[in-house]
């Protein structure tokens, strides 16, 4: 009967459909439901939206910024999507101003595309700090950056040519491609590597996406090295990148030929730096970044500092920050991790 | 056609008339919305803020309107799992044509035309090819998904004009209800006339419970079809649009996973999967339903991962309940009608 024909193909759209739930289930879960501290009765509440949950690099930003939050007393809170997408993250902001919070630590998935969600979370006096990524300058009051851009894309650049002897080619194995501070430092290493006369002797051959997903790094870091069979170096802006490339360096025939640095956590890439597979890598401490950004929204809130240039703010133990311009913070220059030291970090 | 196929049996028609209308999957649906949003407006903080329609009603905007022809797809027995792709291409198209100075409404016009043709090649291939709908628009939602990833690379387009981007966030007059649900409303009630009140939308149940059938009546099977595809088609590029313009961004991989929302929400709204049987309005309210609950959880500072559970087992429970009742039904013992000899032979 021609109506039994059906049944299969139903059947097959209805277990894809289904897999909607399973989907879900699989996810990382590294947000806290509730509030923490607290203790001083509600005054201040802040809420921290990170690009995605169940990053470790933004669970550290969550801790500093907890810890911020005991000292002064504010209720706090953590939240996000699943998935570092723009629009997932605007559903988040529209909530934080339906609950009338005082301010929102965020880390902008997308420059632009927030900005409307972000306009209407400040009509309802939230004050709006981002870390990490910015938004559009106009849409926030305050943006906790990490290091200069220059800062971090020399650093870079200066560990990978210390390791390479100052010579061939290397590769970028980036995070998306819409990501605003990888494609910021890869802009500038690439106006580096062709200004600066120390870097002559390096060539970029590549630049390859893996979205900050482990499984996706991996797999382009295996074709980085297949595409180009005489690679010296690979430069991995990003924690989730570094991490899976040194995973898939360690375990190949190219461990101790293709040196490997970029942006990465202590915690992920400690066993890396113990069995010579990586040298040296650098980060700012995104812990002490959460910790200044929820100092700085305290101060906004407060009516301490307005956000202009030349405000400045007591940030607990890392002292007075001045705001730049664009409405800018600076918590300073990237710090290098090496044998010597990794010992002592735990994020 | 025996009995053991048939999705309504005589007993059906011999209930009361107010059951027939009460007593349905929809009006559960639409209950289960209601009690929901009571239970949220008395017991979540600030569910009952001044945002939180407004919200509401921007978040499941996209999902509304590809539930429309995506209902009819599923109640003729097909499905297709393009259209979020189908939003992508239309976004990208919609910021490519912008950037080379088309105007807007421009843009937007020849987007719609795109999705017209994303349609077209899924309803030719289903309805005259004779392919099977789940095989061609898993190939298709591949094929325009990379189609709009390679034609912006992985970049965004942002630089909208401030009147068509606020023209997707902005309110009707003094109301909190957004402007898209204008043309949302136009098209439900498009819809509702096709599917409900015309010789098409009869034909679309025909095909769904019997297509060989449908065809002995006069029912034009294949052109139906199409004429299905083309509407989801165009359908899913407007909604495209309206995401391009509301977050201000138009790129490759916008609304990735759409398409498992809107399945989702149709089939919790009561229509079969396997065709013949479903009706708009319960659709309409399985929409509301999951955008309520993910509101209200959001507000209740519920992580992301737990709401996706709540959902996918809400919808796990709507697919299996149906089954489960039906089977209890079937054991029940029934009254062997009445041997009365005065109306005997009636």
């Amino acid at each position: 009967m021609k109506f039994q024909k059906r049944r299969p193909a139903a059947i097959a759209a209805l277990l894809l459909t289904a897999s909607f739930a399973f989907t879900a289930c699989g996810g990382d879960d590294g947000g806290d439901g509730g509030s923490a501290g607290g203790s001083g009765g509600g005054d201040l509440s802040i809420t921290m939206l990170p690009k995605n949950l169940g990053n470790a690099y933004f669970d550290t930003s969550t801790d500093g910024a907890e810890k911020a939050a005991d000292e002064l007393e504010a209720d706090f809170e953590e939240v996000g999507p699943d998935t570092a997408s723009p629009d997932a993250q605007v559903s988040y902001i529209n909530t934080v101003a339906q609950q009338g919070k005082n301010a929102l630590i965020l880390s902008a998935n997308d420059p632009d595309a927030l900005c409307d969600a972000i306009d209407e979370a400040r009509s309802a006096d939230v004050k709006v700090v981002t870390f990490d990524a910015d938004t559009n300058p106009d849409c926030r009051d305050l943006f906790i950056n990490q290091a200069t851009a220059e800062g971090i894309a020399a650093k870079q650049l200066e560990l990978i040519s210390e390791q390479i002897g100052g010579k061939g080619e290397i590769a970028i194995l980036s995070a998306s491609a819409n990501a605003t501070n990888q494609n910021a430092w890869i802009d500038m290493m690439e106006s580096e590597l062709a200004d600066n006369p120390d870097y002559a002797d390096i060539e970029l051959v590549d630049t390859v996406y893996g979205d900050d997903e482990d499984q996706k790094s991996f797999d382009q870091t295996e074709a980085l090295l297949q595409n180009h069979p005489d690679l010296k170096g690979i430069i991995s802006p990003t924690t989730v990148g570094i991490a899976a490339a040194a995973r898939y360096l360690s375990d190949s025939q190219y461990k101790g030929k293709v040196a490997l640095t970029g942006l990465g956590t202590p915690n992920q890439m400690r066993e890396y730096v113990d069995n010579g597979t990586v040298t040296a890598f650098a980060l700012w401490n995104p812990g002490d970044l959460g910790y200044l950004a929820t100092y700085a929204a305290a101060a906004l809130v407060n009516g301490d500092i307005s956000g202009e240039e030349g405000d400045s703010f007591e940030a607990g133990d890392l002292g007075t920050f001045e705001v730049g311009a664009d409405g800018t913070v600076l918590l300073g220059e990237p710090f290098t991790f090496d044998e010597s030291n990794i010992a002592d970090f735990d994020f | 056609m025996s009995a053991t196929t048939s999705t309504r049996t005589y007993a059906d028609y011999s209930a009361p008339l107010w059951r027939r209308w009460l007593l349905t999957r929809e009006t559960a649906v639409i209950a289960l919305t209601a009690a929901v949003v009571l239970y949220s407006l008395a017991n979540v903080p600030n569910f009952d803020g001044p945002l939180t329609l407004k919200f509401l009603l921007q978040d499941i905007a996209p999902i509304l309107l590809i539930a429309l022809p995506m209902t009819l797809i599923i109640i003729t027995g097909e499905i297709d799992l393009s259209v979020a792709s189908i939003m992508g291409l239309s976004s990208v198209l919609l910021g490519v044509l912008h950037d080379a100075g088309f105007s807007v409404p421009t843009a937007a016009l020849l987007a719609l035309l795109a999705g017209l043709a994303c349609g077209a090649l899924n309803g030719f291939l289903i309805a005259y090819v004779g392919l099977p709908s789940l095989a061609v628009t898993i190939g298709t939602l591949a094929l325009f998904r990379g189609i709009a990833v390679g034609l912006l690379g992985t970049t965004a387009i942002t630089d909208f004009t401030e009147r068509w981007a606020d023209l997707a966030t902005d309110t009707i007059g003094e109301t909190r209800i957004p402007l898209v649900m204008i043309p949302f409303a136009v098209l439900a009630v498009a819809f509702t006339v096709l599917l409900h009140f015309s010789t098409f939308g009869r034909g679309v149940y025909e095909i769904g419970l019997n297509d060989e059938a449908a065809r002995f009546t006069g029912v034009d099977v294949a052109r139906t079809k199409l004429v299905l595809f083309l509407l989801s088609g165009v359908v899913s590029a407007l909604a495209g649009i309206y995401f391009t313009l509301r977050y201000g961004s138009a790129r490759g991989d916008n609304a990735t996973g759409y398409e498992l929302q809107v399945i989702a929400a149709v089939l919790l709204g009561g229509v079969s999967i396997f065709g013949g049987r479903g009706r708009l309005h319960g659709v309409l309210a399985g929409v509301v339903l999951i955008g309520v609950i993910s509101s209200a959880l959001r507000l209740e500072s519920v992580t992301v991962n737990v709401t996706n559970i709540i959902v996918g087992l809400l919808l796990v429970a709507s697919v299996i309940l149906p089954s489960v009742l039906g089977w209890a039904g079937s054991r029940l013992p029934r009254k062997a009608p009445s041997k009365d000899p005065a109306t005997a032979g009636v």
